[in-house]
């Protein structure tokens, strides 16, 4: 679960990182006061979306006063703001965070990860700042330092000096730094989360270390235990249809083709995916039903799919193990009826009660086209949607 | 011959009280497995099918001569599980339990680090040797004794697999599920080198999917020392970067463990890729027949 950059900044000045006084508004009004009382001086105003880029696509400004920054943030609010990861039709900007203008001297970046070679938790940092690390990485690898933290020591003060020193950071500011660094691990370990990153880290003109921009993400595995993080969940931010899916505890992806499936096993699901492609057609979801679906959770995942308006054909795939074909075939069946399918609808099972479910489905009535194999239901899919279009 | 587990192997299972323990337990005894144990805190001294429940694995061990965990406990409480059974010098610990904190299997990992237990999963579905013993949640009755080896980040995907054999007249030796979480037991790397030394397998089958570089590891490892013929599978091939695709484990981040990638990796080291999922077992035959 990713959260914006102000809650993400919330949790790390809690931990004792350093960051800009800032307040989050939605209206020009909120925004010109909230210029204001930072001092009415040089303010920045920076649209909160979850994706980065944001600088690039013209969602962070820099304002002179509060009556600047009330027309920065009239500018951007309600507006679609596009990224090189939002997609063409970019993101809705629904709030915007003024901070109060620092003077930027240097720009670092530092952030925390799981390294899964290692299955330790890595601190990476690089003097390069304020560009993506991707780029960094692969422009100037020598320029990105790693150190591997151990779970029952944590970030020790020795690794975070000498990251410092190889960072350059005069020795005046190397605890500052070090103070950085442990509170993003802090808060990284507290929080669960599986991603914390700043970029940039800044040193001021008048020495101090703070953050700049801040991202978090969570391990959602985590959250019967962070209940705190889960309450910073914004489902503006999230696909509606995934959003739907994750109340019934379906794994659902939403993707850009016409043909929908439906799979126990997030590993078949893939491969399903593949398979339909594979046979020149496009997937329009991933969707893992779990391993031990009953039938109200068969059809709850059928409405979301054909829910989707740009679906034109269903592939449903089982390997029935836990899951029982015959529970399988029901569900289908009940939802079909009810929903009134009136896309070419594939159904390839195999496993536990396998013949019962077919029984099943041939008896039903419905339009239903049966597959043996996955190749035969991908390629029976694949040319009913063509036949169609 | 087999690896991990055989017919003697004797297993005992951590909440054996749930409905998903219970359920499985059933299975796996009905299969033939030697369910000798369980543990759940609270019901020590009871009984399910006929199996004696124990307060703790340390017990458990003493009175019955387990030598094999399986773990079906709530995320909540998986870490703390396996810490137990570690602890008390289980040789081989099973966690199929979906969910545990990425977090906890930091810890878990550094508990055993230098201890005798090995680990499989968790989020896995287990691992069976077949007509022998079925430690998990896969369906037995798929599965035929044989020579080739399986291993696999996922589940019904290895059922797939493991079924398209079978139709084939190739029984397998024995099926590993290593699971799909970012941090687990077992890599592809441990249990390839298991099948490697195994006079029984005569091949081996290996499925990976998206995310990490377990594939790009195990494919440096098996250039360097696998004696026997191998197939693989990616699944993941049309997913997007930057989701995660039902597995924890499963996501392409800063364009990192793209299928491209595995496939790749795999290829040079001179493992047969299936274009297909549907093709696993063909492969396979090709790959003997020559």
């Amino acid at each position: 679960m990713n959260i914006h950059e102000f809650q993400a900044k919330e949790i790390l000045r809690r931990f004792g990182v350093a960051v800009p006084r800032g307040i989050v508004t939605s209206t020009p009004e909120e925004a010109k006061a909230a210029a204001s009382e930072l001092g009415g001086g040089v303010c920045v105003v920076k649209a909160q979306i979850h994706a980065g880029g944001r600088g690039k696509g013209g969602g962070v400004k820099v304002a002179k006063n509060a009556e600047e920054a009330a027309a920065k943030a009239r500018d951007m609010l309600g507006k679609n703001l596009v990224t090189h990861q939002t997609g063409p039709e970019g993101r809705q900007v629904r709030r915007v965070l003024i901070e109060q203008g620092v003077n930027i001297d240097r720009e670092l970046y530092v952030a925390m990860v799981l390294d899964r070679a290692q299955s330790r938790v890595t601190v990476i940092c690089s003097s390069e700042g304020g560009v993506e690390i991707e780029e960094v990485a692969a422009k100037q690898p020598e320029k990105i330092l790693k150190a591997t933290i151990d779970p029952v020591i944590g970030l020790a003060p020795f690794q975070c000096r000498r990251l410092a020193v190889a960072l350059g950071i005069p020795n005046e500011l190397s605890g500052k730094m070090i103070a950085v660094m442990q509170g993003l691990y802090r808060a990284f370990d507290d929080c669960d989360a599986s991603l914390a990153e700043i970029n940039p880290l800044i040193i001021t003109k008048e020495g101090q270390v703070m953050a700049l921009d801040a991202k978090m993400n969570f391990d959602s595995n985590a959250f019967f235990r962070q209940k705190e993080i889960l309450a910073l969940r914004d489902l503006d931010e999230e696909d509606p249809r995934e959003v739907e899916a994750s109340k019934y505890d379906l794994s659902y992806i939403s993707l850009d083709g016409n043909i929908a499936c439906m799979v126990n096993g997030a590993g078949l699901a893939m491969a399903t995916m593949d398979i339909i492609k594979l046979y020149g057609g496009e997937p329009a979801n991933f969707l893992d039903v779990g391993g031990g679906a009953d039938k109200e959770k068969v059809a709850q995942a059928f409405r979301i799919l054909l829910a989707d308006s740009r679906v034109r054909g269903v592939l449903i795939n089982i390997f029935g193990g836990i899951m029982r074909c015959d529970v399988l075939a029901q569900g289908v069946v009940e939802a079909a009826r009810e929903l009134d399918v009136s896309v070419p609808l594939v159904v390839r099972m195999q496993g536990t009660n396998v013949e019962i479910g077919r029984k099943i489905l041939a008896d039903s009535g419905l339009a239903i086209i049966p597959a043996e194999t996955m190749a035969e239901a991908a390629e029976k899919i694949v040319s009913a949607v063509r036949g169609k279009a | 011959m087999s690896i991990l587990v055989n017919k003697h192997t004797r297993v005992l299972t951590q909440g054996i009280t749930g409905a998903t323990g219970q359920f499985h337990t059933k299975a796996c005894k009905e299969y033939g497995t030697q369910m000798v144990a369980g543990v759940t805190p609270g019901k020590g001294g009871t009984s399910f099918e006929g199996i004696p429940i124990f307060e703790t694995v340390e017990r458990a061990i003493r009175e019955t001569g387990a030598n094999a965990s399986v773990i079906y406990v709530p995320p909540p409480f998986a870490a703390d599980a396996i810490l137990e059974s570690a602890d008390a010098g289980i040789p081989l610990i099973i966690c199929i339990t979906e969910g545990v904190p990425i977090r906890d299997m930091v810890k878990v990992k550094r508990y055993l680090a230098g201890r005798s237990s090995r680990l499989l999963g968790p989020n896995c579905p287990g691992t069976i040797t077949p007509s022998e013993c079925k430690i998990g949640i896969m369906p037995g009755h798929i599965h035929k004794p044989g020579h080739i080896g399986v291993v696999s980040r996922s589940g019904t995907l290895t059922y797939e697999a493991v079924d398209q054999l079978t139709r084939l007249n190739m029984g397998q030796s024995t099926c590993v599920g290593i699971g799909g979480d970012p941090v687990h037991g077992f890599e592809f790397v441990d249990v390839l080198a298991l099948f490697n030394s195994d006079p029984s397998t005569e091949a081996v089958v290996m499925i990976g999917e998206i995310g990490g570089s377990a594939e790009e590891e195990a494919a440096a490892w098996i250039k360097a020392n696998m004696k026997k013929p191998v197939v693989g599978f990616i699944a993941g091939q049309t997913a997007p970067p930057g989701k995660r695709m039902g597995h924890a484990g499963a996501i392409i981040s800063g364009g990192k463990g793209t299928a491209k990638e595995k496939i790749t990796a795999m290829t040079s080291a001179g493992i047969r890729m299936a274009s297909s999922p549907a093709t696993i077992g063909r492969t396979m035959q090709e790959a003997l027949a020559r």
